[in-house]
């Protein structure tokens, strides 16, 4: 028993150890965004010290270097996820109550597309969709979340689709004898009854379009719009000089709400991730 | 009008409800498949016909045939970036599912702080791509240029420092899915197993993996069509580099995978957009194959069970 003790706790004491092995690469841009230029490339492992050590000057530098304003891209982000994430919920949630309550032929038609583009890579439709966003005006971030609904329709409709199956259809029905129209059924029954689904999917939605670069790089007018990794990307590749102070400041500045946002979201967000490739 | 009389029946859709909902058309379904259209039928139907055309922007495409697909065939490049992304594949697909596999053994067997460590491997996964490539370019660089070298500067270290990466962002999701199956294996099972005098391996060989291969199926094919699809990491890590100057005149980007390769024949050259949307047709192909064969192979397993 007490062998069996020992061993337990040496297993979680070599697991700690892993674990902060893993934190490690987090720990190091961390360590770096308060370090000098010179000393990033020369020292990386280094903890600062006295010489290198240069306070938040990274961060503010971060923050204003460049024509384009680092707090800018935070907003448009934040814009394009939120509004994209709120109209796909709603948009394929309806779709696929109608795909699964209707069951025309077109509506089965619509849901096997939905189902076949799931397996579409973005390089097939790369250099056409950013085409067709120009030239219906949808490149800017105001409008960028009708892209978002297209290409991302597919997943979402499916994932709804397979819920609504489970669901008791006497449920509407009652509703219906009572009087209610498909605006209420669908609003005040159906939509609360999805909640499950609707966090899977929101949660899926949400780190697909926060971390995406190359859907927003050739769909924005780049001069005007920028993303968080849209803005990294440029700050690294446009300058001949690259400042690593800054572009580790700002990866902190950007993956700081990530965590936040998983700590205390973590048992949705796990859920969420591995249940749309698992049912994908 | 003909009115259709027939699928009443469906078993998912009663006239009480249907037929109301069918008039609000507008409101439920078209928005959608609006935006549908617009993100992904058009694009995908109008990729397709361009992959027959030479084009440099979609409004002057002239039809040639087949002509863009003996391009991309006879593309070096191309041919380098499919084997190299096969060999990324392969060997991350290892890596990444032994390790997930171990480690969510370890944290199914009552190990105190199982949640915590679940947490901190998940975390990653959460790291957008092209981040993830700055911080690892930059640690990379920090143990290289102790050496005089760089992650840029070498095939062997821009392959293995992916693999790496990909390890990194990966185990932690392959990690869930493991711990998933891991759970659903009868806690009696093994029990007996171990009346009957198995031990550890015995029983991990020949009852644990066993029951929990749809786990593995699902991790294989993601981990595989993951490496198929890679492109930010790539594009930040190393972005193709070191080059390859042929004597022909050709230039191979030696650590660049699929993804990237058509989007450099797209955006590196406008002449040659015919042949990128024909690579594109081909990649598409082949990730699709590699679903279709998951779909069969997840299939064949539900009947078994």
């Amino acid at each position: 028993m007490k062998r069996i003790k020992a061993q337990k706790s040496f297993q979680t004491g070599f697991f700690i150890l892993v674990c902060i092995l893993y934190m490690l690469p987090i720990f190091i841009v961390l360590m770096n965004s308060f370090k000098t230029n010179s000393s990033i490339n020369t020292n990386t492992f280094a903890f600062p010290s006295a010489e290198t050590f240069t306070g938040l000057s990274n961060f503010i530098y971060g923050i204003r270097v460049g024509e384009y304003p680092f707090l800018q891209s935070v907003a448009y982000s934040l814009l394009i996820t939120i509004t994209s994430a709120v109209l796909i919920l709603v948009c394929t949630s309806m779709a696929a109550w109608y795909i699964s309550r209707v069951g025309s032929l077109f509506a089965r038609i619509v849901y096997y597309i939905c189902v076949f583009s799931m397996v579409v890579p973005f390089q097939m439709v790369m250099f056409t969709l950013a085409k067709t966003a120009n030239t219906l005006h949808l490149d800017t971030p105001f409008t960028i979340p009708i892209i978002y609904l297209g290409f991302g329709a597919g997943l979402a409709v499916f994932m709804f689709a397979g819920f609504l199956k489970g669901i008791p259809l006497e449920i509407e029905e009652a509703a219906a004898i009572d009087g209610c129209g498909p605006i209420r059924t669908f609003f005040l029954i159906v939509f609360p009854m999805l909640k499950p689904v609707l966090i899977s999917v929101g949660v899926l939605e949400i780190m697909w379009i926060w971390n995406d670069y190359l859907l927003p790089y050739l769909v924005l007018d780049r001069t005007k719009y920028k993303t968080i990794p849209i803005h990294i990307q440029y700050l690294q590749g446009s300058y001949g000089h690259v400042d690593l102070g800054a572009v580790m400041a700002l990866i902190i500045i950007s993956i700081v709400p990530i965590i936040v946002f998983y700590l205390t979201a973590q048992k949705y967000i796990i859920k969420g991730v591995v249940e749309g490739a698992v049912k994908g | 009008m003909k009115r259709r009389t027939h699928n009443t029946s469906s078993s998912l859709s009663s006239p009480l409800i249907r037929r109301p909902i069918q008039r609000f058309f507008p409101l439920f379904l078209l928005p959608t498949f609006a935006a549908f259209c617009i993100g992904f039928i058009y694009p995908f139907c109008k990729g397709a016909y361009l992959s027959f055309c030479k084009f440099t922007t979609t409004s002057n495409a002239s039809w040639i045939g087949f002509d863009n697909y003996l391009k991309a065939f006879q593309d070096t490049g191309f041919m380098h970036a499919f084997q190299y992304t096969a060999l990324v594949a392969v060997v991350s697909l290892v890596v990444i599912n032994v390790l997930a596999f171990a480690v969510a053994y370890a944290l199914t067997r009552g190990i105190k702080g199982s949640n915590v460590f679940r947490t901190v491997f998940f975390m990653p996964n959460l790291i957008g791509g092209i981040v993830l490539g700055y911080i690892w370019s930059m640690i990379f660089d920090g143990i290289l240029s102790r050496f005089g070298s760089s992650i840029v500067l070498s095939t062997t270290y821009g392959y293995w420092g992916l693999i790496i990466l990909m390890a990194w962002q990966q185990i932690g999701y392959m990690m869930i899915i493991y711990i998933a199956g891991l759970q659903s294996v009868p806690g009696d099972m093994i029990e007996a197993a171990k009346i009957d005098g198995a031990n550890g391996w015995h029983t991990l060989w020949s009852i644990t993996i066993p029951t929990i291969m749809p786990s593995i199926t699902i991790c294989t094919f993601l981990t595989l069509t993951n490496s198929f699809k890679l492109f930010d990491q790539n594009l930040v890590l190393n972005g193709g580099q070191p080059f390859v100057f042929m004597a022909d005149g050709t230039v191979i980007r030696s650590t660049e995978m699929l993804a990237l390769n058509i989007y450099n024949t797209f955006y590196l050259n406008a002449n040659s957009r015919g042949t990128g949307q024909a690579k594109a047709v081909l990649f598409f192909v082949l990730v699709a194959a590699i679903a279709l064969i998951q779909f069969s192979a997840t299939r064949k397993k539900e009947v078994q069970q």
